[in-house]
């Protein structure tokens, strides 16, 4: 029999980023006995580091701005992949949500007349991007935060879930972790359960994500028997710190292209001008004159090819630095030093000043940063109901960059802490929603719970085994290596056989010291998900032979009309687990409406 | 660069330890969070640490690096004198295990907090001026590494006055909410009484080691003292108070009001 301690609760949240803590501030809020688990200390999740704003069509800044607008831009950002019906709930709630973070004791930047300030993004068309400098992530998880302490809502930190728990009807009730502390383990039973556990990137080399990162909801959710839809559709934000190496992959904001900073290439050149799709010809500067002068008044040229969607961006550089055209540590030059003032930059983008000076000894103010694609975002997760959250297996509700659906195949800069926001606050109502109607206490499977507990523990127990660190790198080299920015078919076989060899020996992994916070025990519970994840990337770049959005196959370098209709879903109908099968198969995306859909016709 | 760096790091856990020395080739460019990650894979797998962004943005990683707070992952490597490196816990929160200590305190202070409460949101929004701010915004940038609550003498060598102390961190919190142009509650009396904002003998240790370089003591501490002697003291005040009738809420009804 496994020894653990258990708690009992109305909504657990599992994740405490921006969209988990919207969604317990929503369920306490109705008065629901709410808990909040977190990997990490509370405040510290990978929103913190969230740094150009947050999207919403306030009309701030540019009054002709409005949802119909911000819908548009995300849906073409997404090219036409995503979830019609959430793209839009995003875009019309989006203001309100804002605004109800200043009611709680967020200092956004302001505009002369007092109203929060909005900056420009890759991808929108209007000025729409609510932002504190280059910390917009920080303040928006710390008011958060505040507000749920306020709530006097229970936060379980430095608590990992392992697994979710059905009972005998396989509804959702609860989950089972450990905390890392003492390595003691814990179970708890819901009504409700919401995953907001955020990204993936952890799976690859270089990223923007920190060690949280594993995919933990995305694996925790198909084990249970839910759809994943659209895996394969990974962003690479387009500017990653290149050197030092031990640094590279951290961000460096979209920010210092909406603010005016520009790409050049080896030879100097401005090269995203040689890089507009058709699909964005019509609004997209064709010369620098005339891109500089949009800065100033968005009505006197067109857009600079820099702010393009990410996608776009991340390919074009890539595609400089194959040609030999890249800067020295093999990045392109992101140059704002010889564009704005020293003291505009600094007060703009302080975080990016130190960051750049502390860790690279350069003056961003004075020389230009060298740049490449990182790891960055998960837009596929799960499949989830628009309005409430739900996902495909009843008691489960799933926000943030667990789910899928909202961004399609790419998604804007800022369109993140919004879908947080957003999406949060609906499936903490969803959750709630559900856990008022359900009747009778929540059973959680015993034998589920002995089962995760023994696996948790067995790297204890081995001999000899294989060291937790060193998978992880091989897990992170093949992904790299195999499923990064570029594919093709040969490659994404490969990783397949690699997977499955990765997947074998995590089966036999050995730790060694005690429970109490021991890093290669803890590392060696994220493998799992980790594994699953990269799978499921992998399967869904594998079958899904087009190019579209954050997915580019070499073989097929174009979008295929037909894929653009389909979600690839993935889901595991005889028993969860990273060895388990995956069944992957294509769906019809939820067709729009007329009257949304003729927002994409000429004249908008 | 020298060829070979040389830590020594602190492991142990509350019944006691001892610096252990590990020896690894130098990379350029590293910080000391990439050299405790390096000896996690090759050396310690469970040395345990606490990190997260790995840019000096969650302040998780907090240590005291040649007896010194500071943030692992922005502290470079190249950028420290030659000779052994020393990573320590911070000293002032309870061990855990290894370079992890128990923060819980500053998340119960937390909770003492008083929360912000603005008037009801006006029709399209609140309005305020960005001078009006920018100080709070300042204590905002705050990363709650710990590290000045960590320095803190009140705190770092008096475990008694724990209870009844909120340190430097919460300082510029109650700073934040009294100068926010918004705020209705009035928090000076809990600071006089519970939170010992009277204990702060202005050393500005705290503001030394803040990674966001927040002036802490100066624009938070020093303007915070003044205003709770001005409601706790000054007769002048008071009686122009009693006079205009200048109500605002009382610290009681403020911790009420909101939760």
């Amino acid at each position: 029999m496994a020894e653990y301690e258990t708690h009992d609760y109305d909504v657990i949240v599992i994740g405490a980023g921006g969209a988990g803590l919207r969604a317990a501030i929503e369920a306490k809020s109705r008065g629901l006995r709410t808990a909040l688990i977190c990997k990490s200390l509370l405040g510290k999740a990978h929103t913190v580091m969230a740094e150009g704003g947050i999207a919403a069509a306030m009309g701030n800044v540019y009054p002709e701005d409005n949802w119909q607008v911000h819908f548009r831009d995300t849906m073409r950002g997404g090219k036409m992949l995503n979830n019609w019906r959430m793209a839009q709930l995003h875009a019309q709630e989006a203001p309100e949500r804002v605004q109800e973070l200043e009611a709680w004791g967020a200092l956004f930047d302001r505009t002369a007349d007092g109203r929060i300030l909005q900056r420009d993004f890759g991808g929108h068309r209007y000025a729409r991007l609510a932002h504190v400098g280059d910390r917009t992530g920080l303040e928006m998880i710390r008011t958060l935060q505040q507000r749920a302490v306020a709530l006097d809502v229970d936060v379980f930190m430095e608590c990992k879930i392992l697994r979710l728990l059905s009972d005998a009807d396989g509804v959702i009730s609860g989950a089972v972790g450990y905390w890392r502390a003492t390595g003691d383990m814990v179970v708890f039973s819901a009504k409700a359960v919401v995953l907001a556990t955020g990204g993936v990137g952890k799976s690859w080399k270089y990223t923007s994500n920190s060690w949280e990162c594993t995919g933990d909801g995305h694996a925790m959710a198909l084990w249970a028997g839910a759809d994943l839809i659209d895996m394969e559709c990974v962003q690479f934000h387009p500017t990653g710190m290149v050197w030092p190496l031990s640094v590279r992959g951290i961000l460096v904001t979209e920010g210092v292209r909406g603010d005016g900073g520009v790409l050049r290439n080896a030879e100097g050149r401005r090269f995203m001008f040689d890089y507009v799709a058709d699909m964005f010809r019509e609004e997209t500067a064709d010369s620098e004159e005339e891109a500089d002068r949009w800065y100033a008044d968005h009505s006197a040229g067109r857009r600079p090819p820099e702010l393009l969607p990410r996608d776009e961006v991340a390919r074009a550089i890539n595609t400089e630095v194959k040609a030999g055209r890249g800067s020295p540590h093999g990045g392109v030059f992101l140059d704002i030093a010889s564009r704005r003032s020293p003291e505009y930059i600094r007060r703009r983008l302080p975080s990016m000043y130190h960051q750049f000076m502390e860790l690279a000894g350069v003056d961003i103010t004075a020389e230009p940063m060298e740049v490449g694609p990182t790891c960055h975002y998960m837009m596929g997760g799960v499949r989830v109901d628009a309005e409430t959250g739900a996902a495909t297996v009843p008691g489960l509700f799933v926000c943030g960059e667990a789910a899928g659906g909202m961004h399609g195949s790419n998604r804007l800069g800022g369109n993140s802490l919004s879908d947080l926001l957003v999406f949060g606050y609906r499936a903490g109502m969803g959750a709630s929603d559900y856990a008022e109607g359900r009747t009778g206490t929540p059973a959680p499977n015993q034998a589920e719970i002995e089962h995760t507990v023994a696996e948790a523990l067995a790297p204890f127990e081995r001999d000899d085994g294989e060291n937790p660190y060193e998978l992880h790198h091989r897990l992170q080299d093949t992904m790299q290596d195999l499923v990064g920015i570029i594919r093709t078919g040969d490659e994404l076989d490969q990783a397949l056989e690699r997977l499955d060899e990765l997947v074998f020996l995590a089966g036999k992994v050995k730790v060694t010291g005690g429970r109490a916070y021991n890093p290669a025990w803890n590392l060696a519970t994220d493998l799992p998900a980790m594994l699953t994840v990269s799978r499921c990337v992998t399967l869904g770049a594998r079958d899904r032979r087009e190019s579209r959005g954050g997915h580019t196959r070499e073989d097929y370098p174009n979008a295929d009309p037909e894929f653009g209709k389909v979600n690839l879903v993935q889901r595991q109908p005889s028993g969860g687990g990273m060895a388990e099968e995956i069944k992957i198969g294509p769906e019809p995306i939820p067709e729009m409406p007329p009257e949304l859909a003729a927002l994409f016709e000429e004249g908008h | 660069m020298a060829a070979e760096v040389v830590m020594r790091v602190w492991r142990g856990d509350s019944s006691g330890g001892a610096f252990a020395e590990y020896r690894l080739p130098a990379q350029e460019g590293e910080v000391v969070l990439d050299v405790v990650h390096r000896i996690q894979a090759t050396q310690a797998g469970d040395l345990a640490c606490r990190w997260n962004c790995k840019a000096g943005k969650c302040g998780s990683c907090s240590a005291e690096i040649n007896g010194t707070p500071r943030l692992m992952c922005m502290t470079r490597m190249d950028q420290l004198p030659e000779g052994p490196v020393t990573v320590a816990p911070m000293r002032t929160f309870p061990i855990i295990r290894d370079l992890v200590t128990d923060v819980s305190f500053n998340f119960e202070v937390a909770k003492q907090v008083p929360p912000f409460a603005p008037p009801p949101r006006p029709e399209g929004g609140y309005r305020m001026a960005q001078v009006d701010i920018e100080r709070g915004q300042e204590f905002r940038k705050c990363i709650e590494c710990f590290m000045c609550q960590d320095v803190c003498h009140v705190i770092r060598d008096h475990e008694e006055n724990k209870a009844h102390y909120a340190g430097p961190r919460f300082f510029i919190r109650f700073a934040e909410l009294e100068m926010h142009p918004l705020d209705t509650n009035d928090r000076r009396e809990l600071l006089r009484q519970r939170e010992g904002l009277g204990l702060c003998n202005i050393t500005k240790c705290c503001t030394e080691v803040c990674p966001e370089h927040i002036k802490i003591t100066d624009n938070a501490i020093i303007p915070l003292k003044e205003r709770v002697v001005d409601a706790a003291y000054d007769p002048v005040a008071w009686l122009g108070r009693t006079i205009l009738r200048r109500r605002k809420a009382s610290p009681n009804e403020a911790a009420a009001h909101g939760r």
